[in-house]
């Protein structure tokens, strides 16, 4: 049986990609496309490392079938900001919040957009949007800190 | 982690480093050699290398190698800029590049024991006077004036009678054709510009932009993948496989029984290969494997459980400390239990190897460069020199990085296929396959005398030791207790003058588990016991719990320690309707202690408010470095006293993904605030003293507000 055929919109660029269909979008993105910004964390959508945005709204790509993809416009953290000067990451580096790094995308992907939706956040919303996302480094405080400068609240 | 392989002697460390000229590559760049290096920060620029570590392109930019490993704890930032003080060059001046495994040109690389900095940096201040002298005298050559007449400064050198300079660029190449020089004068500590202060992180733009590059982002031309099905008992051997339905799935080219080397241990598991990972784990799902696991123990925790506990009464006490607690005015027995740890790094293993005729190149996450290196030569029958490893960024590493075992089992695929392979390991496989942190059991006894203080101390433990599994003997019988013998990693150093009379020691329990070092080792665990104990000998004599440390802790730089933890936390003056707690530990050549404040939400469950911590490192390199990785030891040691444990039944590991080992997040994470110790005492660790004390210092604390004395971890502090 042949491969599907997919036309994805990732970053504003088009790309057509031949994948099984439950092929989660993560290693569609990583694998097929090869932006590897995106990171594989737990594959059960539990970790938050591969979020990503649709239509600007956060999704777990790990979990999401490229089959289940229609039209939306997909972005990674590779097409957040032309020039990596997204608010969230000139506060993630004024903050200076990565240790390791590897969870980093997913953060600042999930930091974004709630900043989008709720450009001045309480702690309780803050909690609420970045509670899927686990850093193993415990950078948790600084993400605080970086989130409400970002929104240009006191940290 | 392992001890270090032995600081290297002055000596020793010019003659590998090529200070002493012998090694002194004139005339290499890194343009020729910039393949075999991965880039961290910046870009290679064609550059003279004028030292080991430090090569000048006539641009006057200067390229650094980072010889450690960056796994978060900000090597990458802490040795260019050690390097960059002695050398007078500011930081925008520089690259820095991954240095590849060669212990012949950079000493010992392997990323354990917290080392990086306490362990490199009187060497490294050298490497860089050196080059600035070169530098220097190269100058003063060329306008044929003294030496004494010049100085360096953010990469020039100058003449101070006229004012000339020359750029560091344009004095490289005739500064390489000197000899370095037998003694360099460092800096005195007053004078650094960049040694001391909170810089931003070189490497953290590329954290932020998707662009750094961690061992599952490497892809190699013609790279095949594989995942492996590997014996969830760990020890049993592959009876037979069924790979018809697996390589019906389109992309899966092979199927293969492969195996890893943990310790004196071969572990087995099918490898399937494939074109792309998708494909391979798919191969995976409908692959069968029988079993032969017959030999060894299936155990469950609740029977390890019991063999340690049981292990705990075997041998006989002190001799002197039973008779000092005949004699006490109070005495107490308690049992601390802590459970096995999986490391669970964000970036699960992986590993590329290429086994070629002409040798083997690795590349991905590595904590132990040295040693896989070392390791690949002798298991695959191939030269060290043929045997090429390359660092990436590490998504993590807490020890679990540090081991040999998922570079072999990609070596021997790739050898297999003879293709590139990289080897990703799942979540699940990540979590379930070890090795774990042990498990580990304490009893504890102590006595006080009228006065308060602590005359006998025993503290007894079973736990699996890491060098079980390097030595398959059985362990002998176990000895009775000595009298003031034995150390406890993790317990502050003043204790074994203070006490009268103490005993340490352990009883090995052998389990078919493989363990291994997991950040701060064992200090991770005996922390705990031995300061939760410590809390409770303070309750019975009435004492103020740090009042009763200071009085045990009789030591000039732990009164400065406890004074300022006391100024900071506001000790004295706290609040009763709160819990407090503190603790102090002693690892890795520092000292750190914890203060934690609880208190009771409305709903009456205990919630943890505060966490003051102190540490003294000694002479440091970057405070904001040394905060962050104090705050990330707190989260870590949150989840490992609040939320997650290993539980083994029928001899397989029952957490597979997080789920149900769960992690802190940030709707867990109390305010943290972080203290730096200012002295000059050596340099001692940071990525790892600050974990030790969190979890007794929130059981201390919980004790303090509840009156409940938590001796088990984890524990849910939601059911306090």
């Amino acid at each position: 049986m042949p491969m599907p055929t997919y036309t994805l919109t990732v970053n504003q660029k088009t790309y057509t990609v031949k994948a099984d269909a439950q092929m989660p979008l993560l290693w569609v993105i990583r694998d097929l496309i090869g932006l590897t910004g995106t990171k594989y964390g737990c594959g059960i959508a539990q970790c938050g490392a591969c979020t990503i945005h649709l239509d600007g709204a956060p999704i777990r790509s790990c979990s999401f079938p490229v089959s289940a993809i229609t039209h939306q416009q997909i972005t990674t953290i590779e097409g957040l900001s032309p020039t990596h000067t997204h608010p969230v990451q000139k506060a993630w580096i004024d903050e200076q919040v990565p240790q390791c790094g590897y969870c980093q995308s997913g953060q600042i992907m999930a930091a974004a957009a709630l900043l989008k939706t709720n450009p001045h956040p309480t702690d309780e919303a803050i909690d609420a949007a970045m509670q899927g996302n686990i850093c193993r480094c415990g950078t948790y405080p600084r993400i605080r800190k970086a989130i409400k400068k970002a929104a240009g609240l006191t940290p | 982690m392992k001890t270090n392989k032995g600081s290297l002697s002055r000596r020793h460390f010019i003659r590998q480093t090529g200070l002493s000229g012998i090694a002194l590559t004139v005339g290499a760049s890194l343009s020729a050699s910039g393949k075999t290096v991965v880039t961290l920060i910046g870009g290679p620029a064609p550059a003279q290398e004028l030292v080991a570590w430090i090569s000048i392109a006539n641009t006057g930019r200067v390229t650094i190698m980072n010889h450690r490993s960056e796994m978060g704890q900000g090597t990458s930032q802490a040795i260019p800029q050690m390097i960059a003080e002695e050398l007078e060059v500011h930081l925008d001046q520089v690259s820095v590049l991954f240095a590849p495994a060669n212990p012949e040109k950079f000493g010992p690389q392997p990323q354990e024991g917290s080392f990086s900095v306490r362990g490199w940096y009187e060497q490294l201040l050298r490497i860089g006077a050196s080059a600035r002298e070169m530098l220097i005298r190269a100058a003063a050559n060329q306008w044929n004036v003294p030496v004494s007449d010049c100085h360096a400064a953010g990469g020039e050198v100058i003449h101070r009678p006229t004012g000339r300079k020359l750029g560091y660029g344009a004095l490289v190449e005739a500064a390489s054709a000197l000899s370095p020089p037998e003694n360099v004068v460092l800096k005195n500590r007053k004078a650094y510009t960049c040694i001391g202060k909170p810089l931003p992180r070189q490497d953290i733009p590329a954290k932020t932009n998707g662009t750094a590059l961690f061992g599952l982002d490497k892809k190699l031309p013609g790279m095949l993948y594989a995942v492996v099905e590997r014996n969830p008992r760990f020890r049993g051997k592959v009876k037979h496989f069924d790979d018809s339905k697996a390589k019906a799935v389109p992309g899966v080219r092979q199927v293969l029984t492969v195996q890893r080397a943990v310790f004196a241990h071969l572990y087995e598991g099918v490898a399937v290969v494939a074109d792309s990972l998708w494909a391979a784990m798919q191969g995976r799902k409908v692959l069968t494997v029988e079993w032969d696991d017959s030999g060894f123990d299936h155990l469950d925790s609740d029977r390890l459980a019991a063999q340690m506990r049981e292990n705990l009464t075997k041998p006989a006490s002190s001799e002197t400390v039973e008779t000092a607690l005949r004699g006490a005015a109070k005495k107490i027995e308690a049992v601390y239990e802590t459970p096995y740890q999986a490391h669970s790094c964000m970036e699960p293993l992986n590993c590329i190897a290429h086994v070629q005729e002409n040798g083997i190149e690795i590349w991905g996450p590595i904590q132990e460069a040295n040693w896989i290196q070392a390791d690949l030569s002798e298991r695959m029958g191939v030269p060290k020199a043929q045997v090429t490893v390359h660092m990436t960024f590490l998504g993590g590493g807490f020890g679990r990085k540090a081991f040999t075992d998922y570079p072999h089992e990609a070596a021997l695929i790739s050898r297999a296929v003879k293709a590139p392979v990289q080897v990703v390991w799942t979540r699940e496989d990540d979590m379930r396959m070890g090795p774990f942190r042990t498990g580990a059991f304490y009893a504890c006894k102590g006595g006080i005398d009228e006065n308060g203080r602590i005359i006998a101390f025993q503290a007894l433990t079973a736990a699996q030791w890491i060098g079980q599994d390097w030595t398959p003997e059985p362990y002998p019988d176990p000895k009775p207790l000595g009298d003031n013998t034995g150390t406890m990693e993790g317990l502050s150093s003043p204790y074994y003058k203070s006490i009268p009379h103490y005993s340490f020691g352990g009883v090995g329990t052998r389990a078919p588990i493989p363990v291994m070092w997991w950040r701060s080792v064992y200090a991770s665990t005996n922390a705990f016991a031995c300061e939760s104990f410590i809390d409770e000998l303070a309750h019975e004599a009435g004492k103020d719990p740090l009042e009763f440390r200071r009085n045990h802790l009789d030591d000039k730089r732990y009164r400065a320690f406890i004074d300022q933890l006391e100024a900071v936390s506001g000790w004295p003056t706290r609040d009763k309707k709160t819990g407090w707690g503190v603790a102090l530990t002693e690892c890795f050549g520092s000292i750190a202690g914890h203060i934690v404040v609880v208190a009771r939400k409305p709903d009456g469950n205990v919630k943890i408010d505060r966490v003051i911590a102190l540490i003294d490192c000694g002479w440091y390199v970057n405070p904001d470095i040394i905060r962050a990785q104090v705050e990330g030891s707190i989260v870590m040691g949150l989840g490992a006293a609040t939320k997650h444990a290993i539980t083994f039944k029928d001899g397989k590991a029952v957490e597979q993904n997080f789920n149900t080992y769960p992690m802190p997040r940030i709707t867990d994470i109390p305010r943290i605030e972080v203290h730096i110790m200012e002295n000059d005492e050596k340099a001692g660790g940071v990525g790892e003293p600050g974990l030790p004390p969190f979890a007794p210092a929130l059981c201390n604390a919980i004790f303090d507000l509840t009156g409940k004395r938590i001796r088990t971890l984890p524990f849910n502090l939601d059911a306090v």
